[in-house]
């Protein structure tokens, strides 16, 4: 088996995997405003993913070790070339992760106001950025001989590295929609689905736009290259057709597939390379050319295929465990004193 | 500043910052894992109320923790990318290791434990608490596993076409000496510190004799877990301080300022001067043999001499300074060994303290107790500085050179706004933090009173509590 063909696609897996559920994250971070006028609807919204948001982003943790340890040149040259972008990523990632977490420990409005803006401000730039990072790896960056990044900071905004960003970013505001549809009732389910409705057509325009302009810069066989966009573009359109029959759970599953197939369609399209360059397609780096030795990735094979099987069953656990749709305490009393499963918010006593 | 001065001080800056907040959340976790178990098993309201006040001091904690590692895993590959390309093929292993076995089970049984206070059973609910621990445990192996290959490479070979090693023994990496004994020294370092934290957090409690009986059990708890941790690390840090004496004999050496060969070695326990331009320093207090003990475990071993090492090394690898800053390593030695000392000393206090049941009433202990719990920040980035500034100028022992592994795509303009980008950035969740880590120890028990202990049953639907 040539283990480096199979880490190419086990990193592909791990990213995928990271935009499928961090992805849902991001989106209830940026609308968590939007779909909460009250600060308790806003709380609502951030508890849907409370429990899930810290090991979604582990996978992003463990996709760019991943990197390191099975492509060192690639990881090298990608994060040292994309510097500053990553600086200000990182700042995203860390005020979003802490806002989690402030946001509730103080009743103040004002303290409440400025973390739900860092949660939505850190949840907008995340996908944009980790967009943008992907889409170059395909556009291309100054790389000479020596594998080392020749440009400057004007190199790193590509236009394809701009669209995969802007296009990550429409998919999160819409997987998080779909998400909150899954998971609240009543008013703030209601907003979500209007607002799910709306992204729904930027979204497919965006992805049409990439689904035209990813395989018109790859070297991809046709079916590679031109099927995975093609497929989100419908799931996408899928999950309009979902959303407007109510089926809550089918439209995210088809937004998560639509989201999914994006991240793949950079990966099928950018092998067998894994960081073009633009100035030199002799030194584009390779899967053959920046794969670590054969013993490592034995290593990593072994232990990846017991503990991402593990992983997945702990994970997908935890989403089973917290289903129940989150409804935060009424605000006036429920009309049917009877026990039972949580009746649903009176949409007309909330203002 | 050069890019490698920038750089070194960017890695530096951010890794002891983080480590600020690491080891609280290893010993905090451990520690709430117990009184979750105590109250599993006693069903006292006061154990559930210590659990859940802990755990929330924990959980302010750890959300700093998280977003500070976020930028080391990036860093290797930002400013070190020269070292990343060079060492990944070893490297890369445990670092991968660490997320796919420690960060994915700390940072989804934590969500668990948070979120599942009445929808998991109580064993499973337990289980998460524990699983949390050990998840933060295991993750500071395989980064401490990375890190002593850093110190002493084993289990590697050269590869012929590309000058790099290659990884062919995991189990020489993962059994490395300086991976066992540091890595068993940095967890018993956690225990300390979270033990610090509880004791502190109590000991305010007890000195205004409010919750008394609450803050008592915490502080037995804390005293109990910190006596042990605390006397075997002195040990353990010892026995570390003779491996390392094998492995990287100049670390040592400079770290005691020992510019020529010696032995029987004298300790200098406090001295003016010593450093680069000064190698005949005012010895003020010097213990006869102690070095030796230390540096061998024997009564008279001999400790070569850093102009004896340096002479050997440019024989081994060329010329060039191969001595590392001389003052940093005495004195965070010192700094770490001395607060280490004090920290024993605290423990058999509040020991002796608790054996006369004089705990809540003991007013000076619970006032030095209060202050103390600086002190293992302090020790811990001691540690570190001695061990990292002490492995200078290699950032590899004998492969690679620091100044060999810095980006050489990145100038040193983004480098400053960087710094000054994460500097910000680091003060002000670092003043968030201590905003609401204060706020909540001093508020905490009446800021969320805890539930009833039968769930209320008025007919009303159940409706879960807004955690976040």
């Amino acid at each position: 088996m040539d283990l480096p063909i199979v880490w190419f696609w086990v990193v592909a897996f791990l990213w995928t995997g990271f935009f499928v559920l961090e992805g849902f994250d991001f989106g209830v971070g940026m609308l968590h405003k939007v779909v909460g006028r009250t600060d308790t609807e806003q709380r609502v919204a951030i508890n849907t993913i409370g429990p899930f948001w810290d090991g979604n982003e582990v996978w992003l943790v463990v996709g760019g070790a991943a990197i390191f340890a099975a492509f060192p040149g690639w990881y090298a040259t990608w994060f040292s070339a994309l510097y500053l972008a990553v600086v200000l990523l990182l700042v995203a990632l860390m005020a979003r992760g802490v806002s989690f977490e402030f946001r509730g420990k103080v009743e103040a409005a004002r303290w409440r106001r400025t973390w739900s803006w860092s949660l939505t401000i850190g949840s907008a730039l995340c996908p944009l950025l980790l967009g943008i990072a992907l889409g170059n790896l395909l556009a291309g960056l100054p790389i000479g001989a020596d594998e080392e990044f020749t440009g400057s900071v004007a190199d790193i905004v590509t236009g394809y590295g701009l669209l995969v960003g802007v296009t990550m970013l429409a998919l999160s505001v819409l997987h998080g929609a779909t998400f909150l549809v899954l998971r609240t009732d009543g008013l703030i389910r209601a907003r979500a689905h209007r607002v799910a409705s709306v992204a729904l057509w930027p979204t497919a325009v965006l992805l049409a736009a990439f689904a035209v302009w990813t395989p018109s810069i790859s070297d991809a066989p046709a079916l590679r290259g031109i099927g995975p966009p093609v497929a989100a573009l419908v799931a996408v359109l899928a999950a309009a057709a979902l959303l407007r029959a109510h089926r809550d759970g089918w439209s995210f599953a088809a937004t998560a597939v639509g989201t999914a197939l994006t991240v793949v369609s950079v990966f099928t399209n950018l092998y067998p390379n894994v960081l073009v360059s633009s100035t030199d397609a002799a030194n584009n780096l390779t899967v053959t050319g920046t794969a670590s030795g054969q013993y490592a990735l034995q290593v990593m094979t072994i232990v990846a295929a017991f503990l991402v099987p593990v992983v997945l069953l702990y994970q997908g656990w935890s989403y089973v465990v917290f289903r129940r749709r989150v409804t935060g305490p009424p605000t006036t009393v429920p009309p049917d004193p009877t026990p039972g499963p949580s009746a649903p918010l009176d949409e007309g006593a909330l203002t | 500043m050069s890019e490698l001065d920038l750089a070194r001080l960017q890695f530096a800056s951010t890794s002891i910052y983080h480590f600020l907040f690491v080891p609280i959340t290893i010993g905090l976790a451990f520690l709430v894992a117990i009184l979750h178990t105590m109250w599993f098993r006693s069903g006292n309201a006061d154990h559930r109320r210590l659990t859940k006040f802990f755990g929330t001091l924990l959980l302010i904690n750890v959300a700093v923790g998280v977003v500070t590692g976020l930028v080391q895993e990036f860093q290797f590959g930002m400013n070190w990318s020269s070292y990343s390309r060079f060492v990944g093929d070893v490297f890369g292993a445990p670092l991968a290791m660490e997320g796919l076995a420690a960060f994915f089970l700390e940072s989804t049984f934590i969500g668990l434990w948070v979120f599942g206070w009445r929808v998991l059973p109580p064993r499973v609910h337990l289980l998460s608490a524990w699983l949390v621990a050990l998840g933060a445990a295991g993750s500071a192996a395989f980064i401490m596993a990375a890190n002593s290959w850093m110190q002493h490479p084993v289990g590697y070979e050269i590869d012929e076409s590309t000058g790099r090693p290659q990884l062919t023994d995991i189990g020489a990496v993962m059994t490395n000496p300086v991976f066992l004994w540091g890595y068993l020294h940095v967890i018993l370092a956690a225990a300390v510190t979270g033990t610090f934290v509880m004791l502190a957090v109590s000991a305010w409690y007890l000195r205004r004799n409010q919750h008394v009986e609450l803050f008592t059990r915490s502080a037995k708890l804390s005293l109990a877990v910190l006596l042990p941790a605390i006397l075997l690390n002195l040990g353990v840090g010892s026995h570390l301080g003779v491996i390392e004496a094998t492995y990287q004999p100049m670390k040592i050496s400079a770290a005691e300022a020992q510019w020529t060969d010696c032995g029987p070695c004298s300790f200098s326990a406090f001295q003016i001067g010593g450093g680069e331009n000064d190698q005949d320093p005012q010895k003020i207090i010097a213990i006869p043999h102690l070095l030796s003990i230390l540096a061998t475990g024997t009564w008279s071993g001999d400790v070569q001499g850093m102009n004896e090492l340096n002479a050997q090394y440019q024989e081994e690898f060329g010329p060039g300074n191969y001595v590392p800053n001389v003052f940093v390593q005495y004195w965070s030695m010192r700094v770490m060994a001395y607060l280490g000392s004090l920290a024993a000393l605290l423990a058999l206090w509040g020991a002796f303290v608790w054996w006369r049941k004089k705990l809540p009433t003991a007013r000076v202990f619970l006032w030095v107790a209060t202050w103390a719990a600086a002190a293992p920040l302090v020790m811990n980035t001691a540690g570190w500085m001695l061990t990292e500034n002490g492995r200078q100028p290699w950032i590899v022992q004998g492969l690679m050179k620091t100044a060999e592994g810095v980006s050489p795509s990145v100038s040193s303009t983004e480098i400053v706004v960087s710094l000054v980008i994460f500097y910000g950035v680091f003060l002000l969740l670092g003043a968030v933090n201590v905003f609401l880590m204060l706020r909540y120890a001093r508020r905490g028990l009446e800021l969320e009173p805890d539930e009833p202990d039968e769930p209320v049953d008025d007919g009303q639907p159940r409706v879960p509590v807004l955690t976040f």
